[in-house]
């Protein structure tokens, strides 16, 4: 039997995969219908400390090549989010499968509010969304931009949960110089564990009309053309913070995917936007071709690969190497 | 232009606009798609607001919208040759089992823009079929005149307030037809009340439903969550459930 269990935090995942933020998690149902599709553990949609209504549309299309979205963090607020929790918690619960709630808020200490209201369903884990591109212009430079206002976010919400025993996830942004000096602060602050990446900025034109396509003329994009940035973001954050649990989220699609970002240093594997590329049934789909290339390399365990990247191999010669350019 | 689908909005001209009432129009657009009846298509003007419309054709491409807001509002201000972009088609259809001979479809106001097509793809697999249509007062009626010039059809129209057809709902049209068992499917589109309404005379009477449910809708194509009914993405898993 191989084995792709594996242990985050307090908990075992019965597979790696965990439903990303934002895809599917709008309903206690959808999150339970995710559980039953095969995820190790289930992120709900990031709420704030009110309702919000989030962008006109179009807020999500697939231009090509990935997609693009600004959904505008749409949510019924916290104390609404924080029912809706509670009900996924019972249908989750005989499922095995932990439910993270995600937050986001205008400021540090909105953030220590908003999850002392979520606290109160009890949710498994808080993911602290401080890395959404699609609000600049309401509440300035997304949190993850710099490591001081990273560290602030972390530890307000840290704070906010002392007593719970809610462990605290903080989710990055990979448009930053780098994604390594802000994943030592959020740790240095009490992150628990960190989640990386949120979407990578991106706008899209209609050439025919000559205008934006999405409604907040930019968005987030997501989908395997992002994997490299999640792959090298990931990378960057294990060898800066290598006993810190790391959801590694962007791109992935298929099992092989999965082995990747698990070489690269990721704990457990954030699925988003394969949902749509490959349908509900994607987990399903992922999790088979990831065991079957496990067994076909006979490997017994998945927790035998984590960070096989940063293991490189030694050699007693160094090779020729290219020449140096000659002028012409 | 023919298009098997669109997956990023695309501009198409207006070729035809029709009056079906006092605040519907159809629109005749100069594109093809590859879709059945039932799925739908997001409707765009650039920098204001994308909405999903039923296909009521898809060779041309032809919507009817009623004008009850801004996004509706500013379609009625349109004019042939006028352009609107259109991604999809999107979601699940109405799927008629070959064994439903006896077919009831039933629409509540723009609800019928699906149906019509449907009719006419029932009536080329020689199916009995009896197409309900209510409205609340008779000049909200819509397409009953299409139907009605449809071969082999019977039309049965119904108004809540008596001024046209049947005096009452829908459901109060259907039921006579489910007593008499010359009904083996019910595939119906309309507001959710009527469609609760009928789902629940279906099961009273056995009769399996096809229903077109509404929601609000944003990505279209399965992951925001938006449309959520009842642990289905309707955009994906529907508007069509079974
Ligand atoms: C899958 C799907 C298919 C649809 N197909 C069609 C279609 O074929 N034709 C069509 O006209 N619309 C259709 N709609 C509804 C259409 O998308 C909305 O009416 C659209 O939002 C109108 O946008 P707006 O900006 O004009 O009005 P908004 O301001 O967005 O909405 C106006 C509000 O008016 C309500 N409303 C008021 N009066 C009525 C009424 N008599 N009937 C229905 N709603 C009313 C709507 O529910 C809505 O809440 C469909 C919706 C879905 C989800
Ligand atoms: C439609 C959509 C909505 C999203 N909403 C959220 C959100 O509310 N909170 C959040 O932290 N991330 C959100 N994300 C980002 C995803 O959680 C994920 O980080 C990103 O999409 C990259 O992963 P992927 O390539 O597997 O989709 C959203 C992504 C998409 C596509
Ligand atoms: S609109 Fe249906 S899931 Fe996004």
């Amino acid at each position: 039997m191989t084995n792709i269990s594996i242990d985050f935090l307090n908990f075992t995942f019965a597979t790696p995969f965990v439903l990303a933020s934002g895809i599917w998690g709008t309903t206690a149902s959808l999150l339970e219908r995710a559980a039953r599709a095969g995820c190790g553990a289930v992120t709900a949609k990031s709420c704030g400390p009110g309702p919000r209504a989030g962008h006109v549309n179009p807020s999500c299309v697939d231009w090509g090549h990935g997609l693009l979205n600004a959904i505008g963090l749409a949510n019924p607020g916290a104390a609404a989010e924080a029912e809706l929790l509670a009900n996924a918690k019972t249908q989750l619960a005989s499922l095995g499968v932990p439910l993270i709630a995600s937050i986001f808020a205008g400021t540090a200490e909105e953030f220590g509010v908003v999850a002392r209201i979520v606290a109160q369903a009890k949710p498994d884990m808080l993911e602290v969304n401080i890395s959404c591109p699609n609000v600049h212009s309401e509440f300035g430079e997304p949190f993850a931009g710099n490591p001081t206002s990273t560290a602030e976010v972390t530890a307000q919400v840290k704070q906010a949960l002392v007593g719970t025993g809610i462990p605290v996830i903080v989710k990055l942004a990979p448009n930053v110089p780098s994604v390594a000096r802000i994943a030592r602060a959020a740790v240095e602050a009490g992150a628990d564990a960190l989640c990386a990446i949120n979407t990578m900025p991106g706008l899209i034109l209609d050439i025919e009309s000559g205008q934006t396509i999405l409604a907040n003329r930019s968005g987030g994009l997501s989908g395997s053309m992002l994997k490299p940035i999640a792959l090298k973001c990931v990378y960057d954050i294990h060898k800066a913070c290598p006993t810190t649990p790391i959801i590694g989220t962007g791109g992935v699609t298929t099992g092989q995917d999965a082995i990747e970002m698990i070489m690269a240093g990721a704990t457990t594997v954030g699925i988003g936007s394969a949902i749509y590329y490959r349908g509900p049934a994607a987990i399903q789909q992922i999790k088979a071709e990831m065991i079957a290339w496990l067994e076909a390399h006979q490997i017994a365990d998945l927790n035998s690969l984590r960070s096989l990247a940063h293991h490189e191999p030694l050699f007693s010669t160094v090779p020729t190497g290219a020449p140096v350019p000659a002028a012409h | 232009m023919k298009y098997q689908s669109l997956a990023l909005p695309t501009a198409v001209k207006i070729a035809e606009i029709r009056q079906d009432n006092y605040r519907t129009k159809t629109f005749v657009l100069e594109a093809q798609l590859d879709a059945y009846p039932g799925q739908f298509v997001m409707a765009w003007l650039p920098r204001f607001d994308e909405k999903p419309f039923s296909l009521v054709n898809a060779n041309p491409v032809t919507l009817m919208i009623t004008n009850v807001g801004p996004f509706s509002r500013l379609m009625h201000e349109k004019q042939p040759g006028d352009r609107v972009w259109l991604r999809g088609p999107f979601g699940q259809g109405f799927q008629v089992p070959a064994a439903h001979k006896k077919v009831a479809l039933v629409g509540g106001g723009y609800g019928v823009a699906p149906l019509y097509w449907l009719a006419r793809t029932q009536i080329d697999q020689a199916a009995q079929v009896t197409a309900i249509i209510g409205a609340r007062t008779a000049v909200d009626l819509l397409y009953a005149e299409h139907f009605a010039t449809l071969p082999e059809l019977v039309t049965c129209i119904a108004t809540e307030d008596n001024t046209a057809g049947l005096s009452g709902r829908v459901t109060d049209a259907l039921r006579p037809l489910l007593e008499e068992g010359v009904v083996d499917g019910i595939y119906a589109c309309g507001p959710h009340g009527m469609l609760a309404a009928l789902q629940k005379l279906g099961q009273q009477y056995g009769v399996p439903c096809q229903l077109s449910w509404e929601a609000y809708m944003r990505c279209g194509i399965g992951i925001c969550g938006a449309c959520e009914h009842e642990g289905h993405v309707l955009c994906l898993d529907g508007p069509v459930l079974k």
